[in-house]
């Protein structure tokens, strides 16, 4: 079965059609990559697929049913999370209010329906939360903005795995990070995706997307051009797939 | 996993402390440079004139002075909070002041019936002019600045027209005589608890409930907000409701103070304001403000210009200095912000033609 597949999706920007008639699946427990030349429909697909913005003609299917995401909150109620290219965190917020932040855990009784937050009960979840994935953050009460690019980077991830139970998308999620932090990445999106949730992720970088997909799907002016199979696939055929060297669907698996 | 967890801590350089905390100890180092400014200045004026400056009588006249200034002050720590300005207050608080003034005219009497009367009106009147800035600036996207530019002089308007533009005078007595003039104990006076009280509720609603949480994240990140499912543009219409609130329950206590609408004496009170929750730490980017910086803030100016009265300057000095301390302020702020922020924004966002933006364009 299908976890999340999408069928002919299309979305304008004025003039700009950003992706037309294009087609993505992803099953659970698996690591797709979402590959492409710039202006190819990556970033565009993944607002679609979570709710930011909504396609102007196609559907959506998720477990088979067809859904309707129109916004953020209907993808994360289906268990869907996304970590951005800009990450989307408040900056003066500190990692544990961003963490659940728009998701607070409020206090039993009066107090929690007058508003007040149960920031201990939040607090132990951030920590267990950061150390499940192995994400480095030593600061829990200072704000994410004053944080280095890969403890942000380890922040978002973190928030987007310990909500989601079906689907992460991840756009660009090692473009503005050191070595390590980009081991600690591609290791966190296979432990995310042992816990058989269906990690998508985009990326410019042809060495980490062999390293970690199992699947790698090839968009190009809008459309899918090609899916491969990683283990039976090579640099030079996905290159050639994403410049449109080969004809579209060629080596592609049906 | 624990292999990920030692490699990522073997990343951090050893030079780097601590980091997130920077920006916190910039701003406790922040209120507490504000709470000694204004510390020095008593000072200052203590040792020239202890006898006239340090008095009770004194004392109690500055505390009065900024009692209403700082139930304005809440609300616009929050709106300023969000990256936005409310320009309203002053006028928004006249107007309150003058439908509670005619209401409780035809109510007629002297009693409490009449003044608690009074009071839910202008407060509800304030809330009204809230709700209205809100709305225009959540949901038809008018620049906050402009709203409420608006807004001032449209409330101020109606006031006037309601009133032919002469004062009204009519309070009843006990609203007078307890809230304006009277002293909880001592020489404690009813205003300032009054105001203490709305200054306390502020603090709580800001730093501790999820309301002031979400404030807070708005002026930081509204895409983030709105990503995670934050009702933004709901949220922004509460705040600015909020605004209003405090400025028509301001126009209550003006009027039990002054007795009178002061139609003509509120055309600097936004500034005031404004001015009270910058030097208080409150960034005009949005996203970091307190509550008690704002009170601290506000006392300043007051404090200044009955110093110099008392010192016999030209208490017109005391726009002067605290004009420069406003700009130390925002200057202060905007060089640690640089510091303590990586890739902070450079602009308030009320002002988004100037590349601020509320609504963040995404890619």
């Amino acid at each position: 079965m299908t976890l999340l597949a999408a069928h002919g999706l299309s979305k304008a920007y004025g003039h700009v059609h950003a992706l037309e008639e294009a087609d993505f699946d992803v099953d659970a427990g698996e690591v797709v990559a979402l590959i492409g030349d710039n202006g190819a429909g990556k970033s565009t697909l993944v607002r679609l697929l979570s709710g930011i913005e909504t396609p102007d003609t196609g559907t959506i299917l998720f477990e088979d049913n067809q859904v309707r995401l129109t916004s953020p909150v209907t993808a994360r109620a289906l268990g869907i999370e996304t970590v951005f290219q800009d990450l989307a965190l408040a900056p003066h917020l500190s990692p544990v209010q961003n963490m659940y932040l728009g998701r607070e855990v409020m206090r039993p009784g009066l107090l929690g329906k007058l508003g007040f937050m149960d920031t201990k009960a939040m607090r132990t979840g951030s920590r267990e939360a950061f150390d499940n994935l192995g994400a480095t953050v030593r600061d829990l009460s200072g704000p994410v903005g004053s944080m280095s690019g890969g403890q942000k980077q380890g922040v978002a991830v973190a928030r987007a795995a310990a909500w989601a139970s079906k689907v992460i998308f991840l756009d660009e999620p090692t473009a503005a990070l050191g070595v390590v932090q980009t081991r600690n990445v591609l290791d966190l999106i296979r432990r995310v995706r042992d816990e058989g949730i269906a990690v998508v992720f985009i990326s410019h970088s042809m060495p980490h997307v062999m390293e970690v997909s199992d699947r790698i799907q090839v968009l190009r002016r809008g459309q899918r051009v090609a899916t491969f199979e990683t283990s039976r696939t090579s640099m030079e055929e996905l290159v050639s797939a994403m410049t449109g060297a080969t004809e579209p669907e060629a080596g592609a698996i049906p | 996993m624990t292999s990920v967890a030692q490699r990522g801590a073997s990343s951090a350089t050893p030079v780097e402390d601590v980091p997130g905390s920077r920006l916190q100890r910039v701003l406790r180092l922040q209120a507490l440079q504000i709470v000694l400014i204004l510390a020095v200045i008593v000072a200052i004026f203590g040792a020239m004139e202890p006898d006239s400056f340090l008095s009770v009588f004194n004392i109690r006249g500055i505390v009065v002075n900024t009692s209403i200034l700082a139930v304005l002050g809440v609300g616009m720590t929050f709106v300023i909070i969000t990256g936005g300005i409310d320009l309203s207050v002053g006028s928004v608080l006249v107007l309150s002041g003058v439908i509670a003034s005619k209401v409780m005219v035809a109510a007629g009497g002297q009693g409490w019936g009449v003044a608690l009367l009074g009071i839910v009106v202008a407060t509800v009147c304030g809330l009204a002019c809230g709700l209205l800035n809100g709305v225009l600036i959540a949901k038809l996207k008018v620049p906050p600045l402009i709203v409420t530019l608006g807004t001032m002089g449209a409330t101020l308007g109606i006031a006037q027209i309601i009133t032919g533009g002469i004062d009204l005078r009519d309070a009843p007595d006990v609203l007078v005589d307890n809230i304006g003039f009277g002293n909880i104990v001592g020489q404690v006076p009813t205003l300032s608890v009054v105001a203490l009280v709305v200054v306390l509720l502020g603090m709580v609603v800001l730093h501790r409930t999820r309301f002031g949480l979400h404030t807070f994240a708005i002026g930081s990140n509204p895409e983030a907000g709105r990503r995670v499912g934050l009702k933004v543009d709901r949220h922004l219409i509460k705040v600015y409701a909020l605004a209003g609130l405090t400025a028509g329950f301001g126009g209550i206590l003006n009027l039990a103070f002054f007795q009178s609408t002061t139609i003509a004496g509120q055309t600097n009170t936004n500034l005031n304001v404004i001015a009270g929750v910058v030097i208080g730490g409150t960034s005009l980017f949005g996203g970091v403000g307190t509550v008690f910086g704002t009170v601290i803030g506000l006392f300043i100016p007051s404090t200044l210009q009955n110093g110099f009265v008392i010192l016999g300057v030209q208490p017109f000095w005391q726009q002067v200095v605290v004009g420069g301390v406003l700009i130390a302020a925002v200057y202060v702020d905007q060089a640690r912000r640089a510091s303590a922020l990586r890739g902070s924004r450079a602009r308030p966002k009320f002002l988004p033609q100037f590349g601020g933006g509320s609504r963040k364009e995404t890619p």
